[in-house]
């Protein structure tokens, strides 16, 4: 039985589709608009925004509005990166959903014909403490990250998990990918010229995924069964295409590429179209299905999983098939290229829908009201929380929160090796880093900031930004370009809109300050609780990608006898809204989130570039998430050594020692290196104008800090590596 | 002399294996698609890890029927060398090539971990250049990797030499917290009486060169060379 369409077009769109169609559009035809013109695909609500984000670089030969930014590093190889969400999904099936997820950004780094090689992904879920049904879909999300990505042969390298309550109703499932190939060989998502084949390549078509980009663009409808708007994985399928279409590829078969994603079929034909400046003429009987009778609406749209559309020149239509057969790949030849400028559409010899493709590829924009909310107001001014009175036990829990403590339980059931391209293992770093040659790596680093994008969204998004670069820093490597993810509750409401529209100015901002282009992103609405109409906080997630070249420049958080002195690069100001102290020691979301001051965050980015590059630096961190304290003690445990820090040398104005060790500041990092180099560092800092003060030595097996002689805190490095590795086991139960 | 390395629809350690063999030992190494391996025109083979078949049904029992394995039984007993790593050891194991069972992790979840291997028997033929005792250090990324004997079966294992490599802890002992997956007696690796079929769960090719090794070893090699001065060596009888 054929479902009764249900389409989420408003009636100011209807008649605009009227208006383009100069007639009645029919059911078919209103349900290629309803998917092309869902958010998910169309970006009506916020492309006028995105347009903020400079794209340009020296290195980007591809960036926003292809399936992935494609990126030049030297000597014809490129790098694709990708980032997606898949919330809603996630949200009522955890372990089909984020595999699900893991699939569609594999295929958009497939579609510009190079193999996807790393995988990271970003977690948000609510308070892991409290609420089973966030350990629920915690565990199931994780296992079907890596389920997916491990059978795939992908690995998955690191990422980010983050529980707060805010995500009780709203998990977040974010995935990037990352590519390697030749520049000669990027294939397009376009259908150029006419009398080319299309081929639809891979899974069935099923009635799964139905309406699945509409129901990511409306809030979810609490109690309500919306399953089988969920794709159902199937990663061995996946593997066998993604080698069919390397394949395919390299044998110089592919005019034109395109996953088959949110929308299905009707979104993949209308954007090739679009883009090739063509049309298209379907046949949908020759296509593949799993079930009898469905109907031409629910074959457009369906987001059965696994699928690649192939545009093909027809002479070549037999070579290309037998590799598919090679492969075990199902494929049908669905139709061709016309220049006719229209989608049609037919079921044998009759036509279902007729549509303009101009019209179809571009829903007029939505325009939102915009209102600054009044919280941001409340909770600036607030009293500082009471001093803790026991110190190390303070310590102890924040380093040791679930956000804090160690992510093995998560990243050890991820194949994070296969490929030979991890250098840099999670857990060794802020950011990842793969081999490309012996020669050349690329750093990878995922973070959001919620908590301070909450405090103020604009200086949130630009420290979430500066974050992610500083952890590329921190390994070693250069930034080149970052993508972003826009995760918000429902635009209409216009104190949701002005915090994505400040948000996207953040990151607009620090991309023109430091010349880096933004090459790619998605934008995820309607994540809020549907009974309270309570949004997420804001959460843009940036991933910054970074170029290394010579592998003695590899550094880590690692500490090692070789480094024996520490210094903190950077002031340290009492900077604390928003921090990992506050929220989970004290329940306080108030108060001064972080200032980032463009010009000192450039001079200790340089400078540790600099002093990495003539070798000065052994071991080096951001201080970021849980401030300087939560730095040392990663570093510590990494090395498996000690460390002895002097709090009094600490350059800042904190009069209080929870302030000084646990403000979250930018523009710091954490250094080791020998003291003959010492000199050498300062000479860097000066030119850089960048304040530093050396506040500890690498020594012994315990992390220990003192105050002007007393010792306020002194714990084995075993210790607390046990307390933070058996955190996340003993809330999960094992 | 020629090593083939076979590909099952689903293998995804092949490519790594290849380029460990090819590029960085320079042997004639091949990838071979299943359905065209023939083992005449071979002189060794690998069955890389992966998920062949999609671990359908279980690790390894479809690739175990297919007729590759055919090729494999019959090359087996002609004593050519035979390597199976993680998904390759489990489809020998369900093909009856190597003795036991592969069961689901202890934990109940698949583990990506650097281990502890200590060679048992320097006898096998992937073990000529490692000293018995001798601790390699390798990654596992396994979700059935949990070696299971019977008590017979488990003796006649000891007493012939067929436990290649066991999970140990720093100082060399096969402690507890040690063993990744509950594999019985810190199991990591058997061999076929002869010595010529060995199948491990850690991944050699992933511990073949410094730059991706935490510890800056290259501990996985001493598998491969072994296995081609094998190859050598019966090449030449």
């Amino acid at each position: 039985m054929a479902q009764k369409m249900i389409f989420s077009l408003t009636s100011n769109e209807l008649l605009a589709i009227k208006d383009g169609m100069k007639r009645e559009p029919n059911d078919v035809e209103l349900s290629i608009f309803d998917a092309q013109w869902a958010e998910h695909c169309s970006y009506k609500s916020s492309r006028s925004l995105l347009s903020l984000l400079p794209t340009r670089g020296k290195r980007v030969i591809l960036g926003p509005g292809y399936d992935a930014g494609v990126l030049d590093i030297d000597n014809n190889q490129i790098v694709t990166i990708h980032i997606e969400s898949h919330n809603h999904p996630s949200a009522i099936d955890p372990y089909g959903g984020a595999a699900t997820g893991v699939g569609g950004v594999l295929r958009d780094i497939l579609s510009v014909g190079t193999r996807p090689i790393a995988i990271l992904d970003s977690l948000r879920f609510g308070d892991i403490e409290k609420s089973p049904q966030s350990r629920w879909l915690f565990k199931n999300v994780v296992r079907g990250i890596a389920d997916y990505g491990n059978c795939v042969g992908v690995p998955t390298v690191g990422g980010e998990v983050e529980f707060d309550e805010s995500y009780e109703r709203n998990c977040l499932v974010d995935v990037v990918c990352l590519g390697l190939g030749r520049r000669k060989e990027v294939v397009l998502a376009e259908a150029s010229h006419p009398g080319d084949i299309l081929i639809l390549v891979g899974g069935r078509t099923g009635r799964d995924g139905i309406h699945g980009s509409s129901f990511a663009s409306r809030d979810l409808a609490s109690g309500s069964d919306e399953r089988s708007a969920v794709q159902i994985p199937d990663p061995l399928t996946k593997k066998l295409i993604v080698e069919a279409t390397l394949k395919a590829h390299s044998g110089g078969y592919v005019r034109g590429l395109k996953d088959l994603g949110g929308g299905g079929l009707a979104c993949a034909l209308s954007e090739i179209a679009d883009k090739g400046g063509t049309g298209l003429d379907v046949d949908l009987s020759r296509i593949h299905v799993r079930e009898d009778g469905m109907s031409p609406a629910e074959i457009l749209i369906s987001e059965s999983q696994e699928r690649m559309l192939f545009v093909v020149k027809d002479e070549l239509k037999d070579d290309v098939s037998a590799v598919f057969r090679r492969y075990h790949v199902q494929y049908s030849i669905i139709g061709k290229v016309t220049s006719s400028r229209r989608l049609v559409i037919r079921v044998n010899e009759t036509k279902v829908a007729d549509v303009p493709v101009d019209l179809v590829a571009h829903a007029p924009l939505q325009l939102w009201p915009s209102k600054r909310p009044e919280y941001l107001d409340l909770g600036v001014s607030i009293e500082k929380p009471p001093l803790p009175r026991n110190i190390s036990e303070t310590i102890i829990r924040v380093i040791s929160s679930p956000n804090l403590a160690s992510k093995k339980w998560v990243y050890e059931q991820f194949d994070y090796e296969v490929g030979l391209h991890t250098v840099l293992k999670p857990g060794d770093s802020g950011a990842s880093v793969l081999r490309i040659t012996d020669d050349k790596f690329i750093a990878i680093s995922l973070d959001g900031r919620p908590n301070h994008c909450y405090r103020n969204p604009r200086q949130g998004a630009m420290g979430t930004v500066a974050e992610a670069a500083r952890n590329t820093i921190s390994v070693g490597a250069e930034p080149i370009a970052l993508v972003d993810h826009l995760q918000f509750g429902n635009p209409g409401n216009p104190e949701v809109f002005w915090t994505l529209t400040e948000s996207v100015k953040g990151i607009a901002d620090y991309c023109r300050f430091f010349d880096l282009p933004c090459v790619g992103g998605k934008v995820s609405f309607y994540n809020e609780d549907v009974d309270t109409k309570r949004a997420i906080k804001p959460t843009p997630v940036i991933a910054v990608l970074g170029l290394l070249k010579g592998a003695r420049h590899i550094r880590s958080r690692k500490l090692t006898p070789n480094g024996r002195m520490i210094v903190l690069i950077g002031q340290t100001e009492n900077e604390l809204g928003g921090s990992e102290y506050y929220r989970y020691i004290h329940g306080m979301s108030g108060g001064m989130p972080p200032n980032l001051d463009f010009h000192r965050e450039r001079g200790a980015q340089r400078l540790v570039a600099d002093a990495v590059r003539v070798g000065l630096l052994d071991a080096i961190d951001d201080c970021s998430s849980g401030g300087l304290i939560a730095t040392i003690s990663k570093m510590c445990i990494a090395g498996g050594i000690g460390a002895h820090i002097q709090l009094e040398k600490i350059l800042s104005d904190c009069k209080r020692w929870d302030d000084l060790i646990f403000s979250e500041s930018h523009s710091r990092f954490v250094v080791t290196l020998d003291p003959d180099k010492y000199q050498g560092l300062a000479n860097i800092a000066k030119n850089h104008q960048i304040p530093y003060s050396l506040i500890g030595n690498v020594e012994g097996d315990k992390l220990v800090l003192t105050n002007n002689g007393d010792e306020i805190f002194s714990e084995g490095v075993h210790t607390l590596e046990k307390t933070s590795n058996d955190k996340i086991p003993s809330i999960m139960g094992h | 002399m020629k090593v083939a390395i076979v590909q099952f629809p689903g293998t995804n350690c092949d490519r790594d294996t290849y380029y460990i063999l090819k590029d960085v030992l320079q042997a004639d190494a091949e990838l071979i698609w299943h359905e065209d391996l023939g083992m005449d025109t071979f002189d060794s083979a690998v069955i890389p890890g992966g998920f062949s078949y999609g671990d359908n049904l279980r690790a390894g029992v479809i690739a175990a029927h297919s007729p590759a394995l055919r090729q494999l039984r019959k090359a087996g007993q002609d004593g050519k060398p035979i390597l199976g790593i993680c998904n390759g050891f489990q489809i020998l194991i369900e093909s009856g090539l190597l003795p036991g069972a592969l069961l689901r992790n202890s934990s109940l979840r698949f583990v990506c971990r650097w281990v502890n291997v200590r060679v048992e028997a320097g006898n096998s033929l992937f073990t000529t250049f490692s000293r018995n005792g001798t601790i390699l250090k390798m990654p596992i990324a396994h979700n059935e990797g949990r070696y299971y004997a019977e008590g017979d079966l488990l003796a006649s294992l000891e007493m012939n030499g067929q436990i290649i490599f066991k999970y140990v802890d720093e100082g060399g002992q096969p402690s507890k917290p040690s063993n990744p997956n509950g594999s019985i007696l810190n199991i990591a690796g058997v061999s076929n009486y002869e010595g010529n079929v060995v199948g491990l769960m850690p991944h050699p090719e992933r511990a073949s060169e410094s730059l991706l090794s935490p510890f800056r070893t290259t501990d996985g090699l001493q598998i491969f060379r072994s296995m081609l001065r094998s190859v050598e060596v019966l090449l030449k009888r």
